[in-house]
């Protein structure tokens, strides 16, 4: 059995599970975001009065938070009063920041635990080594009621990355390329599996990346085998016994890939979809009008670190706009110890709260009709971030950098 | 069991073939029910019976997380899809709301060919007395279909 497999069989208390079966599985926490007082209404709906295990369960506010219009304080509002009711305490407010970034930080993600939050971007927790996925209203619903919730055995692809990386090549600008070579329907249903010696050379937030994004080609899932990197990031912050699942030798992969990244230069997904991915240089003279680094994808301290570093003495070009958001509070307080948020402000970067902001063309930053957007976020289709008339090209932190240098569309110094 | 004709349909059937997006604002399931498939087949929702089986290729159901497309086939009266692959938001839903869904990895099934489904024994018989198995469904989602979907079984649990 894969180790995603085995994970699946311990919360189903089965010996062996297989591709296609499904299970009922025991939750060990259920995140619900500031989009979804659905939960709550749903919940209630199917009878509901206690939710099954208060500490199991987390509340996060990012999408709106601050909140931005009447409508978000009064849900926000409404979920605050639930969590009180259901003494459900890790409730995290408008001073958090992303979900994703948010509960590894707070020690809430480890091996071997099967999370699950109303957030397709939830496979980020592959990386881990954790059984991490995104489900819907309803569903989130019935494991506030019951503490588990069926699910399809999915089968596993794995991708083997190898090669070394050149210098100013990010994570992003590898699951791009991945994305661009495999398609937006490579993984449906599927969980899938980045190994190799790149990954294993990779921090962890650069393999959040790699896994936050495989949700782009369809994965229900996504993972990393735990190693050193992920014990050090972890024992510092998790309070909780973990297991971590080995594969067996044997296992059959739905298929396997293997990218040889030794040539891969800086890319972008050009609009509007997120396989459309082309060298930056091959794009062509793109003007631009706002960049924006931050999200559960590009919103780090090595993402702001790297965009400081290049950035650093220099001012941005004239009639272009930085937006810098870090990712959460604590990316935000380490940018500013360490002096990349100052930097970032004396180049022109606007800084706003940890939260997910024009990401979804909430606020903090939607473009207008005809703008062009170079984001370090995950998705570009028209609209996404404001203006459906508006283009969006997601590029690595260092590539939204160099843009936002030179007011175009760039992959390195000029 | 379930009976009824097979209605083939291809690869990569999204959400929008299923259900176009323009109609999202009906609430009505019979209205709903209207335009069912409409994007891949206008005639579709006209011609199916009751029972009908839906036979589709990979990727079933791709695209928004739309809830309207399980309702629209099931208001319409398809009695099951069977599919090669599905994408993962549609086949959840599609539990939630007790609709059929059926993964098959090869499947051959003619146009207007009479099948029998049954759920809870895990097989298909077809015209010529053949037997397709499939993976069991569990008894706790079996109930989920025998309760008419997600709410109904937990409302009559929990009140
Ligand atoms: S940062 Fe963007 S992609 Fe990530 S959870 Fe927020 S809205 Fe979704």
């Amino acid at each position: 059995m894969h180790a995603l497999w085995k994970i699946l069989a311990e919360k189903s208390g089965q010996e062996n599970v297989e591709a296609g079966e499904i299970v009922n599985a025991e939750i060990d926490l259920a995140e619900v975001n500031d989009l979804y007082l659905q939960v709550i209404k749903s919940f209630y709906e199917m009878g509901g009065k206690k939710v099954w295990d208060p500490d199991k369960v987390t509340f996060v506010f990012d999408h709106y938070s601050p909140t931005p219009t009447i409508k978000a304080a009064e849900n926000h509002k409404q979920m605050r009063e639930f969590c009180d009711e259901q003494n459900i305490e890790k409730l995290f407010d408008i001073n958090k920041g992303v979900c994703h970034q948010v509960m590894p930080e707070a020690g809430l993600v480890y091996p071997g635990m099967l999370l699950t939050a109303t957030d397709s971007h939830t496979t980020t927790h592959g990386s881990f080594g954790a059984f991490g996925t995104g489900v819907g209203a309803t569903d989130l619903a019935t494991i506030l009621l019951e503490g588990e919730l069926w699910f399809r055995v999915p089968e596993v692809i794995k991708i083997n990355i190898t090669g070394s990386l050149k210098k100013g090549v990010m994570a992003k600008d590898i699951i791009l390329h991945i994305l661009g070579e495999l398609g937006q329907d490579a993984a449906v249903y599927k969980a899938v599996e980045f190994a190799g010696p790149v990954v294993d050379n990779l921090e962890m937030a650069e393999r959040m990346v790699l896994c936050n994004m495989s949700v782009e080609m369809g994965a229900k899932t996504s993972y990393i085998k735990p190693d050193q990197t992920t014990r050090e990031y972890i024992d510092k912050r998790v309070d909780h016994d973990y297991t971590v699942y080995e594969t067996d030798a044997d296992f059959e992969y739905d298929e396997t890939y293997e990218f040889d990244v030794s040539n891969l230069e800086q890319v972008t997904a050009a609009p509007h979809s997120i396989d459309n991915v082309i060298n930056v240089k091959d794009a062509g003279d793109v003007k631009i009008d706002q960049v924006f680094i931050g999200t559960c994808t590009g919103g780090r301290v090595n993402d702001i670190k790297t965009a400081a570093e290049i950035l650093k003495g220099k001012k941005i070009a004239k009639g272009v706009r930085l937006i810098v958001i870090p990712a959460s509070d604590e990316v935000m307080r380490e940018s500013m110890k360490k002096g990349y948020i100052d930097s970032l402000m004396e180049s022109g970067a606007a800084i706003s709260a940890p939260g997910c902001g024009p990401c979804l063309g909430a606020h903090q930053g939607v473009i207008a009709d005809g703008e062009t957007c170079v984001s370090t976020s995950s998705r570009n289709f028209p609209g996404r971030m404001g203006s459906t008339g508006a283009k969006i090209y997601s590029a690595s932190p260092a590539t939204a950098a160099y843009s936002a240098l030179y007011g175009k569309l760039i992959g390195g110094a000029e | 069991m379930r009976k009824g004709n097979v209605h083939k349909f291809g690869d990569n059937i999204d959400t929008d073939q299923i259900y176009p997006g323009r109609y999202l604002d009906i609430s009505d399931h019979k209205k709903i029910a209207e335009h069912a498939m409409e994007g891949a087949d206008p005639e579709f929702a006209a011609e199916v019976k009751a029972g009908d089986i839906i036979a589709a290729g990979s990727n079933f159901g791709c695209g928004s997380s739309r809830e309207h497309a399980v309702i629209t086939l099931k208001k319409a009266g398809v009695g099951a899809v069977i599919a090669k692959s599905f994408a993962r938001i549609f086949y959840r839903n599609a539990v939630n709301l007790a609709l059929p869904v059926i993964q098959i990895k090869d499947l051959d099934f003619k146009e207007n060919e009479k099948l029998e489904v049954n759920l809870e024994e895990a097989y298909i018989k077809r015209a010529d007395g053949s037997i397709i198995e499939f993976t069991p469904l569990p008894e706790n989602i079996l109930e989920i279909y025998k309760a008419g979907g997600v709410i109904p079984y937990y409302k009559a649990k929990h009140a």
